[in-house]
Parts: structure tokens; sequence; C-alpha cells
């Protein structure tokens, strides 16, 4: 009895079945998607996809929904779409917050803790607050100057970039009060102008904070489907837009669905996979979003 | 492809027109006289995103603002109506349903999030660095799926078929086997508990984030702190209840904050599960619903303002705290 209650104890089988049974809770919806994705329609309709592993040999495993997805749908399009929103909507925003972050951090002006308090309160204003006014500016701007606006990739780039701001500005910010102020003032005093000091010092220092951002914002941006629906719509559709019209007329089966679902999950599950460390890193730098 | 190189083009392009406006302001300002440079210099720095942020997020909040008391016509003219867009909005048979639904989603979710997080950065605190990684890796990937995604998922998991027919949703087989009949869970309207099962979803998809903060927040506490409870002869209970989470405090407050925010603004989970049908709408689905289906320009901005208000309480929080933060720096 004894070293049955040593062996509990020295291999932590109380919390290890604990966390054991919130996983499967957690892993399983996913682990469901994942399995229906390879099935069959015939099959995906009639049994639950847990019956997948009682006769796990007799199952028509099968990648046809992924390809009919890829090919037959417009998905694969759908995905170039989601990257040319998303890529420049992550790089864009960066320059403009480091240097924002750098004039908030190491100089003194009139107004500064006022400027980076209405940052801080624009943390949490809902989207949906901008979202009807910018688009009636953007569709008068195409009708003043003849150039297509709304509809376009540019438009959701604008408004991400925009939105991605005061959270980029704040965790930059963050990082940055972290530099020690006497290696600034001594470029200062060598003679090194702002302008130098921030290109050669600060901005190479931020990378650490600058890659956790944009991981963060990627990821947003990716699964983001209000700015996207409102700014590019149907005119390019992305991944997030098509999927849900996708689930709206679900009559080609749910194995459809969830491979669509996969093809979209997998490059933030790879994005997390392969940079982790920093995303969480960019968490714990201040998600208030 | 097309639309690739078009967004590396605009990458490239962006790149170098932001750096070249950089440029351009440090040129114009270094020959400055040095009181002028030092009193203009800031806003070659920090001018270029106020003018972006203005422009592109404060004025349209105003103007939400504004067109929250007007009318406006085919023509996208406008009148000024006083409060009847409030008072339209109030009249429909969905603001008292819609009010509550928020109520709870604030009340049970951001609690209920903190709690699972909690637990999971505890738990996982005790195992060991492997299976502690492995762990946390599973509870924090759902942070990266998108609420569209989310949505296939669930609704599958949910998914109903009449009595009698194969079931292929997970929840309707574990409630037939445990000896209830089939139910079309997300509109079941009885204690609300389609509203729960979409705020299910909410927790599933960001215990991970409380989890990544609450777990950073357990690993600072001192360690001579816990060796002091032991010594006392504390149980691993009253070690975590006295000692950890006293001292954790200021972070689940933070998360607690965050998920606050999160649920006042839900909307994806609604939009995609139920389109805020069978009583589970919300502040931000019904403007999207008043402006995007039926155009109802006042009614949508009213809706807004109104979560603009039950959100400013926590915005001045968020300032004040960080003015703390900022004093004790």
């Amino acid at each position: 009895m004894t070293t049955l209650r040593r062996y509990i104890d020295k291999y932590r089988v109380g919390s290890t079945l604990t966390l054991l049974f919130l996983a499967i809770i957690w892993l399983l919806p996913t682990i469901g998607l994942f399995i229906t994705s390879l099935r069959e329609k015939t099959e995906a309709q009639t049994s639950g996809w847990w019956t997948a592993f009682t006769n796990f040999a007799e199952q028509n495993w099968t990648t046809i929904a992924y390809r009919e997805m890829i090919s037959g749908s417009n998905l694969g399009t759908s995905f170039i779409s989601s990257l040319a929103v998303t890529i420049p909507a992550t790089v864009l925003p960066l320059l403009f917050a480091a240097y924002a972050a750098y004039g908030f951090t190491f100089m003194r002006f009139k107004g500064r803790e006022v400027y980076f308090s209405i940052i801080i309160g624009l943390l949490v204003v809902p989207l949906q607050a901008a979202l009807v006014p910018v688009l009636k500016m953007f569709i008068s701007f195409t009708e003043k100057t003849g150039i297509p606006l709304s509809g376009q990739f540019a438009a959701a780039w604008i408004v991400h970039a925009t939105f991605a701001m005061p959270l980029a500005i704040y965790i930059l910010r963050n990082y940055m009060s972290t530099i020690p102020v006497p290696l600034i003032e001594a470029a200062r005093v060598d003679g090194a102008e702002n302008f130098t000091i921030f290109w050669r010092l600060v901005f190479p220092m931020s990378i650490p904070a600058l890659a956790s951002f944009a991981i963060f914002q990627f990821l947003w941006v990716w699964n983001d489907y209000l700015i996207a629906f409102v700014f590019v719509g149907n005119e390019h559709p992305v991944l997030t837009y098509t999927l849900l019209s996708m689930l709206g007329q679900h009559s080609e089966g749910w194995q459809t669905v969830a491979a669509g679902s996969f093809i979209s999950l997998s490059v933030p599950l790879f994005v997390f996979f392969s940079l982790q460390r920093y995303f969480v890193r960019g968490l714990t730098a201040g998600a208030v979003k | 492809m097309k639309d690739l190189f078009g967004a590396v083009e605009a990458i490239v392009l962006g790149i170098l027109a932001t750096m070249f406006l950089y440029w351009v302001g440090n040129l114009a300002v270094r020959n400055l006289p040095r009181r002028i440079k030092a009193a203009l210099e800031p806003y070659v720095f920090i001018g270029p995103v106020l003018l972006i942020i203005g422009s592109f997020l404060v004025w349209p909040v105003f103007q939400s603002l504004r067109l929250s008391f007007m009318e406006e016509d085919l023509t996208g003219a406008t009148t000024w109506v006083g409060l009847q867009n409030f008072k339209d909005l109030f009249d429909e048979e969905y603001f008292g349903t819609m009010i509550i639904n928020n109520i709870l989603w604030i009340a049970i979710v951001p609690i209920v999030t903190v709690i699972a997080g909690l637990a999971m950065a505890q738990f996982a605190n005790n195992v060991g660095p492997r299976r502690e990684k492995i762990f946390k890796s599973i509870f924090f990937m759902p942070m990266t799926i998108s609420f569209v995604s989310a949505a296939v998922i669930w609704r599958y998991i949910y998914a109903y078929a009449p009595e009698g027919q194969d079931q292929v949703g997970l929840l309707n087989t574990i409630w037939t086997a445990l000896g209830g009949v089939p139910q079309a869970w997300l509109q079941l309207q009885q204690f609300k508990i389609n509203n729960l099962l979409l705020m299910v979803i909410f927790v599933w998809l960001n215990a991970g984030f409380s989890m990544v903060l609450l777990s950073a927040a357990i690993k600072s506490v001192p360690e001579d702190t816990l060796e002091a409870g032991r010594v006392d002869g504390a149980s691993t209970r009253q070690i975590f209840f006295k000692i950890i989470l006293p001292q954790i405090w200021p972070t689940a407050l933070a998360v607690f904050i965050t998920t606050v925010i999160g649920a006042m603004k839900i909307f994806d989970i609604v939009l995609a599960m139920t389109g805020g049908n069978y009583n589970t709408t919300v502040l931000a689905q019904t403007f999207f619903l008043e402006y995007f289906s039926y155009g109802n320009t006042g009614k949508a901005m009213a809706a807004v303002v109104l979560l603009m208000v039950a959100i400013t309480p926590v915005m001045i929080y968020q300032i004040r705290h960080y003015k703390k933060m900022e004093a004790s720096r």
C-alpha cells in the first residue's frame, strides 16, 4: 500500500489524470472534425465519427473531401485571398507602431500621457463602433476619385492596420521601456539623433516584441470574419467567408465542411506549433483585444 | 496568384513609403533651431500614427455616435431624429432578450474562463516540465482557431437528427445513450440552454489564454512563501487558496477584465452558430443584422452606441489601471 501511495505521489497521478480528463474534452472536438474530414460522404452522414474507431479497417478512409474542396470549390482561391489580406495587414502596421512606441518611450513632449491614455482606451473599443463610417468614407473616396477601394484588399489592409496599432504600440512600448535609458542617453551624448538611435539601436533590439506582435496579428487577421466580410466581401472571398457560406448550405455533407475547416486551420496550426514560444510571449505582453 | 503578388507588392511599397515618410520627416526637422526641433520632432515619430488612428478609428467612432441620432434615407442623406432610433431599438421584440443574453455572457463566461484557466495552470504546474508542455499545448491550441472553424466544429457536435434516425452529433449520442430523446440543442430555449452551449464554445477557445497568463503568475510566486506554508503544515489545498491565490489575484483580475470585454463584444460565435435566432441575439449581432441585412443605419448605430456605453467603464478602469502601473514603475 505504501509503495502504491509513493508511486502515486511520485508520478503526480492525481494531477495528471485531471489534466488528461480536461485534455480529452479540449481535444475531442477538433479530433472529431479531423476524422470526419477523412470519411466518405454516406458514412459521415449515417454514423458518428467515433464509430470509425470500432471498425477502423473497414472504414473507407479517403481524402476525396480535401480534393473536392481544393479543386471543386473556390476554397483554393480563398486561401490565396486570405494570404493576400493577412500578410500586408500584418507587416504594414509594424513600422508605424515601432516608430510611435519609440516616441512614447524615449521622447518628452506635451500631451504624451494624454495621447497614450487615449491609445490604452482604444484597445477595448469594439471595431463595430468604427465600421460603418469607415465604409462610408471608402465609398465616398471611390466616388470622388474613381479609385476602387471598398471590396479591394487595400481596404482591409487599412482597417486591420489601424485597428492593430493601439495594441502594437502598447506591446512595443512595454517592451521598449525595458531597454536601459542610460544606453539611449549615451548614444545621445555621442551626438546620435533620434532617427539614428531608432534605426541602429532600438528597432533591432525590439525584434522579439515585433515578432510576438506579428504572430498575434497574423492569426487575428487570418481568423477575422467581420472586416473581411465588410471590406472585401464576395469580390475576393477569404477562407472564413467561404467557410461560413458553406456552413449555411451543407448539402454536401459534414466531411466537406470539415475538410474546408482543416485547410483553413492548417496555417494557424503551423504558425502555432512552430512559433509557440513567441506567441505565448506576445500574449503575456499585453493581449487585451 | 495575382492576388499574392499584389500583396507582396503592397508590402514592399508600403515599407518603402513608410521609411521614406519618416526619412523626410527627420530631414525636415533636423536643421531647425534646437528649441523648435525639440518641439516638433516627437510628432515626426507619433504624428503619422495619430493621423491614422484619428481618421480611421477615433473620428469614425464619433461619426457612429452622430449617426445614432440620425435617420438615413436611401440616398444616404441624413436627418436628425433625436432619440427615435434608440426608442425603435427598445421597442423591438428582441430587445429584452438581447440585453439579458449580453448580461448572461458577461456574468458567466469570464468567471468560468478564469476558473478553467486557473485549474489548468495549477495542475499543469504540478506534473513536471515535459507533461506540462504537452498539456499546455493542448489547452492552448483552440486559441488559434477562428470563430468560423469553431462553429463548424461545434455545430457538428450539437448536430441533431429526429428520433429514430442516425445521430452524428456527439452531444445527442451521449444524451440518447443516457436515455434522453434527441434534442435540437441550438433551438432549445428552456433555461437558455442554447445560449449556454454557445458560451461553452467561447470558453473552449479562450481558456488557454487564461491558462497562459495565470500559469506565468503562479510560477512567479516566490518559493519561500510556499516553503513557509509547507513548514507550517499547510495542505496542498490550503497552499493554493491561502498562499498562491492571493498572490496571483491581480493577474486573475486582468484576465477577468479582458474576458469581460471579449464577452461584451461577442459576435462571431452567435453569427456562425445561430445567426441570432432562437433568442440568442446579442448587441454586436444586432448591429450586424440591422445594418447589413435590414439596412437600418440608425438602429444599428444605436446598438453600437449601447455597446460603447457598456464598455466605457471598463475602458476607464483600464486607463486608471495603466496609470497606477506607470506610477509604480
